[in-house]
């Protein structure tokens, strides 16, 4: 559906993008993560059609977006970073022109405005110019006017920044929803928001590309073998040595100790689950185990792993 | 074409929307209808002098009221023009460049001539609408004088074809930078130069002066206000409106290159 090949942009002297390369499915959500400046805006932007790229190629639905930059807007969605809307407009007034100038006949764009106001939440809100809307409001008409001509991509720019809790989850559920009919790209710097609604996700950091995959995958990748908190009560030197010594334990590390209560992250060689064995040598030498959890890393966690990684290289 | 008429549409809209239109349409009414006042008061006490005194009275183009009320008029209300038209204009890209809503405007399936003709076509429309407030004015010399309706006309005309041309090149001034105020200026100060050019003939280089006079935007609206049509007045208008909205295309384009 979305086909990008080894884009770059630059601004003056400044390079934006170093040749990102990567590629949608139809139907599928791809979530856009990378800390700010990392060039996710702009390559929305090249996408869109707002500006071409310096070098490389993005096709979208099949027409190449410097050469059929029409066909391609015809098909696409966009809801820019900050949404910029006409302030001195009425919500229905705006909602009509959008739905208009992208192609919807006179006879359905009343019903197409409705519906989408309806999907958005903001029929009670019609009348209302847009300048007097709060900024969720303002969001939500950023996605009406995104969403309005039923387009077969659309492309999200930090869609739920601004909103309050329950309105982001309102959010994620109608973006989720669109999955399968529509081919979904979004950016964020929210990580949760991806695990959460994403189905492959694309890390870019500093114009790169540094990881393409599912959010899943990215955490057992990165994240190696298990690794299991426990706060044990006894003498630290002694659970060390006992630690140490038991089967299939890759490496221990102590921390914080405090009345004779340590926390130890064991980290266990791969495809060992020693989460019974442990507790029973516990018992067994009579200290006490006041905690265990297992530590899975977040995709916060593996983001700043990737991007500081690859500012080690 | 359909996409040009939306974007007029909605331009027209937002000119209402805010209150622009409703300020530049009646402080224009209010100076033009200030110096209506004056040129035909003027005019009248002018009359009662001549009956009094014979010698004034041979001076006929004095007492010839298309010459010394319908033409000063056209002056005046193209001189008033000149001021507020850049104000009609300043916001048209302007305003869109500084709140963003330009890049949501340029990724819907839209040409970029459609947004640019629409734009100045709706600004076009809000000056025709001025104008023909104006109607007032020649209705009140008809009450009270016979004036020839034939520089009337073609006063109009004229009238219409300049503002059309100082509205391009606002709209032109108005992509060049996401400051409304920049704009303004920007478009006044050029447009006032090409006004000005009349003035200075008379110290100009002799090669220059064929070319100044052609330029000069006032010299133009002469012709018009003494009720000739010349082609050659109508193709300079024309002319130059092609020529500021191809300059704000390709400012527009520019945005795209240059990043």
């Amino acid at each position: 559906m979305i086909e990008v090949e080894n884009l770059t942009k630059t601004y003056g002297s400044f390079n934006a993008l170093k040749g990102i390369t990567f590629k949608v499915e139809k139907g599928e959500i791809l979530g856009f993560l990378g800390p700010n400046g990392a060039g996710k805006t702009t390559t929305m932007r090249i996408l869109t059609c707002f500006f071409p790229a310096t070098s490389g190629r993005a096709r979208v639905c099949g027409f190449d977006v410097f050469e059929n930059p029409l066909d391609v807007k015809k098909r696409i969605g966009y809801l820019p970073e900050n949404v910029p809307l006409y302030k001195d407009m009425e919500i229905t007034d705006y909602l009509t022109f959008v739905g208009r100038i992208k192609g919807i006949d006179t006879g359905e764009i009343k019903k197409k405005v409705n519906k989408v106001m309806d999907d958005c939440g903001i029929t009670h809100m019609a009348g209302k110019l847009i300048g007097e809307l709060s900024k969720g409001y303002r969001q939500r008409v950023g996605l009406a006017q995104a969403l309005i001509s039923d387009p077969e991509v659309l492309i999200l720019d930090e869609p739920t920044i601004g909103l309050d809790p329950k309105q982001i989850i309102e959010i994620r559920q109608l973006i989720k929803n669109l999955a399968g009919r529509h081919t979904v790209i979004l950016s964020t710097h929210i990580l949760p928001e991806v695990s959460m609604t994403c189905q492959r996700v694309v890390i870019i950091n500093e114009g790169r590309v540094i990881a393409i995959d599912t959010p899943q995958n990215l955490t057992s990748q990165i994240q190696g073998a298990a690794k299991i908190l426990f706060k044990i009560e006894g003498s630290s030197s002694d659970v060390m040595e006992e630690l140490k010594r038991a089967r299939g334990i890759k490496k221990v590390e102590m921390k914080d100790t405090n009345n004779g209560v340590s926390d130890y992250i064991v980290e266990f060689e791969k495809g060992v689950d020693e989460r019974k064995g442990i507790p029973a040598l516990i018992v067994k030498k009579g200290w006490g185990l006041l905690e265990m959890r297992p530590m899975v890393m977040s995709l916060e966690d593996i983001f700043i792993k990737l991007v500081t990684e690859e500012k080690g290289v | 074409m359909r996409n040009f008429y939306l974007i007029f549409k909605k331009e027209l809209k937002s000119y209402f929307y805010s209150p622009i239109a409703y300020v530049v349409i009646t402080i224009f009414l209010i100076i033009t209808g200030y110096f209506f006042y004056n040129i035909f008061a003027a005019f009248s006490t002018i009359s009662f002098q001549a009956q009094m005194n014979p010698g004034l009275a041979r001076q006929y183009n004095l007492l010839n009221i298309t010459e010394s009320v319908v033409r000063p008029l056209f002056g005046n209300i193209s001189v008033i023009m000149l001021v507020l038209m850049p104000l009609l204009t300043m916001r048209l890209f302007a305003e869109e460049k500084r709140s963003g809503t330009i890049e949501l405007l340029l990724t819907y399936p839209v040409r970029d001539i459609e947004v640019v003709m629409g734009k100045f076509a709706a600004c076009v429309a809000i000056f025709g609408i001025m104008l023909i407030f104006t109607f007032i004015y020649p209705v009140l010399i008809k009450i009270y004088g016979q004036p020839e309706l034939g520089p009337i006309i073609t006063g109009y005309i004229g009238l219409f074809l300049m503002g059309a041309a100082f509205i391009s090149f606002g709209v032109f001034a108005s992509t060049l930078t996401e400051n409304q105020v920049v704009a303004a200026v920007l478009s006044f100060g050029v447009l006032l130069l090409f006004w000005m050019m009349g003035y200075t003939l008379a110290f100009a280089d002799p090669g220059l002066i064929g070319i100044m006079s052609y330029i000069a935007l006032m010299q133009h609206l002469e012709g018009f206000a003494k009720g000739v049509i010349d082609s050659g007045d109508v193709i300079y208008y024309l002319n130059f409106i092609m020529l500021c909205l191809f300059l704000t295309l390709r400012a527009l384009e520019s945005k795209k290159w240059r990043g």
